[in-house]
């Protein structure tokens, strides 16, 4: 495979400006130009030639209530659906609207309470001998025995869910952004104390954008995990949502929703963490040019 | 680039900022109560503007003295001073970084977020004393002088690492030092890169003229560089032999092939080896 450099002519290289759209079509050339958007595909149509197979055509015992492809997609296309949801009811777009918005608020939550504590206990020893002992504690203990909890103390079916959803991403973002710190090696730190920066400088502009891949990396883990919460929250409590949606499908025996449910939770819940890691990329061109260029 | 360098290149005369005066400096680590000396009691007089090499083995307690001189961290009795003023000594066991005296780091310490441009400006940035605007233009007069013209906007990452060790070097001379602290810099450098490096330290110092502190196990380049070497025992440190190169400067690679250098080669050869010798097998010994 040709490398990036060759592709835009060695010689312009130095001091040419690369830019973030010229990286963008050339990302999706070599894309389209490897065998890898085809093998994605073949990997699809296993997955759905199973579960056709699997339900339609050989109807295996365990499978029996079990919704085939051709109902749930016919379900999810039909202008008039069967059992109420479809992509041309609004009621499906009230659903996910409402699981992005809870998404949205504790994932922002999250970060703006996360990153900064993280870069604070990987900066303060003294801070981080305080605090850091009883956020291991309460770390491993798992979003769903919170449930109980988060109802007695939030009042409403929203906050509730909203909380729980905000719990597991700021754990993990607080987490790595403090190993993020701690990754920076000394000699930044150093050499800008060298070159007369004073402690308050040297944390904006050596700690901060050193931690950067690790809060990045802990945004990911952030946004999955906030869908992970998120359904668990929304099948306790909570009156609408992808995780209700899923919940009530399966209490009312409407089992086609139960499937629309997840692999709408599969898309929107990709296009949310893809959303993260674009972020990621315009904040550290850095990191992006050194990994396409940075071949010497 | 070689129309500044004149007869006068060597010269100290016209240096007038930078001289070190190191006067039996003691440095104890004490890990888990089992004391090690690193450096015992070593006195070095550096005059200003010499570019002085510490020559020595690995791991023979040669950075935890530049450690010292920069403020990293404290010594355990003894003085330092910086053109007659205090860095530190018996009240003040600890110097305080600071931009008259800029490390050269072993594995490079540009900061790969920021472009070679900002980088080079990032200590007048913090100092805050000029306007950007003034900033930028003295960052890009340095950087074309250092031939690196071209490269201000691409990230140190992007470039090949003898440029990225140039633009350090540019990075430190921005805030008028007077002393440069050179830790091995050039250790993770190809032969060849390293030669072609070593010309052009030299060409930025005949331009500006600062003192240069330069750790090195390296006894070619030292000779080639420095004005004078210290070759410094192993474990404790302190200064063995001291061999003056007497080439004139401006140097250039010829030198080395020159008579001269084969006879001062030789005079320090012996000495490194024997420290070399011992500190592998104290190694072995703690191995």
């Amino acid at each position: 495979m040709p490398s990036f450099k060759q592709a835009l002519g060695a010689s312009s290289l130095q001091g040419s400006e690369v830019t973030t759209m010229a990286l963008t079509v050339y990302r999706i050339s070599t894309w389209i130009k490897s065998p890898r958007p085809y093998l994605m595909l073949i990997g699809f149509a296993f997955f759905l030639g199973f579960w056709m197979l699997s339900v339609e055509v050989w109807q295996l015992p365990r499978f029996v209530d079990m919704p085939g492809p051709t109902e749930v997609f016919t379900e999810w296309f039909s202008e008039d659906p069967y059992y109420g949801l479809s992509v041309y009811t609004p009621e499906y777009y009230k659903h996910i609207g409402i699981s992005l918005r809870r998404i949205a608020f504790a994932f922002f939550l999250a970060t703006g309470l996360g990153v900064p504590l993280g870069l604070f206990l990987g900066w303060s020893k003294t801070f981080r001998e305080f605090i850091f002992p009883l956020f291991e504690v309460l770390r491993p203990i798992p979003v769903l025995a919170w449930v109980p909890l988060a109802i007695i103390i939030f009042s409403g079916s929203e906050t509730p869910v909203v909380f729980l959803t905000f719990l597991a991403s700021f754990f993990a973002t607080t987490l790595n952004t403090m190993l993020g710190v701690e990754s920076i090696d000394e000699s930044y730190s150093r050499a800008a104390y060298c070159l007369g920066a004073s402690r308050w400088q040297t944390f904006v502009h050596v700690v901060i954008p050193g931690a950067m891949p690790y809060i990045f990396t802990g945004l990911q883990i952030s946004i999955g995990v906030a869908w992970f919460s998120l359904v668990a929250g929304e099948m306790v409590s909570g009156q609408y949502g992808l995780g209700y949606v899923i919940n009530t499908a399966y209490m009312m025996i409407e089992y086609p929703k139960i499937i629309i449910g997840m692999i709408t939770l599969g898309v929107v819940g990709y296009t949310t963490s893809a959303m993260v890691r674009m972020m990621g990329d315009y904040l550290m061109q850095w990191r992006v040019r050194e990994l396409a260029l940075g071949d010497n | 680039m070689s129309a500044v360098i004149n007869e006068n290149a060597g010269s100290l005369d016209d240096v007038t900022d930078g001289a070190i005066s190191i006067k039996d400096v003691v440095k104890i680590y004490d890990p888990d109560g089992a004391a090690v000396m690193a450096v015992d009691h070593c006195s070095i007089e550096i005059p200003a503007g010499e570019i002085c090499m510490i020559v020595g083995p690995s791991g023979c307690g040669k950075t935890t003295l530049l450690n010292a001189i920069a403020g990293f961290h404290g010594i355990t009795s003894g003085s330092i001073h910086l053109d007659g003023e205090l860095l530190c000594g018996p009240q003040k066991p600890q110097a305080e970084p600071g931009s008259d005296r800029i490390v050269v780091f072993q594995n490079g310490a540009l900061f790969p977020w920021k472009t070679n441009l900002d980088n080079i400006a990032f200590g007048p940035m913090m100092a805050g004393k000029m306007s950007k605007a003034e900033i930028y233009e003295k960052a890009r007069g340095m950087m074309a002088d250092a031939g690196l013209s071209g490269t201000e906007n691409n990230y140190p990452g992007e470039v090949s690492s003898g440029l990225r060790r140039r633009v350090e070097i540019v990075r430190a001379l921005m805030n008028d030092p007077k002393v440069l602290l050179f830790d091995e810099p050039y250790r993770a450098l190809d032969s060849l890169t390293k030669s072609v490096m070593h010309e052009a330290l030299l060409e930025i110092y005949y331009r500006n003229k600062v003192t240069i502190f330069f750790i090195t196990h390296d006894l070619e380049e030292a000779i080639f560089l420095g004005h004078r070497l210290i070759i410094m025992s192993s474990r404790p440190c302190k200064p063995k032999k001291i061999v003056e190169v007497d080439i004139p400067h401006p140097r250039d690679y010829s030198v080395l092939t020159s008579t001269r250098f084969r006879e001062i080669m030789n005079e320090a050869k012996d000495v490194v080896h024997e420290e070399a010798q011992k500190a592998f097998e104290a190694g072995e010994k703690e191995g």
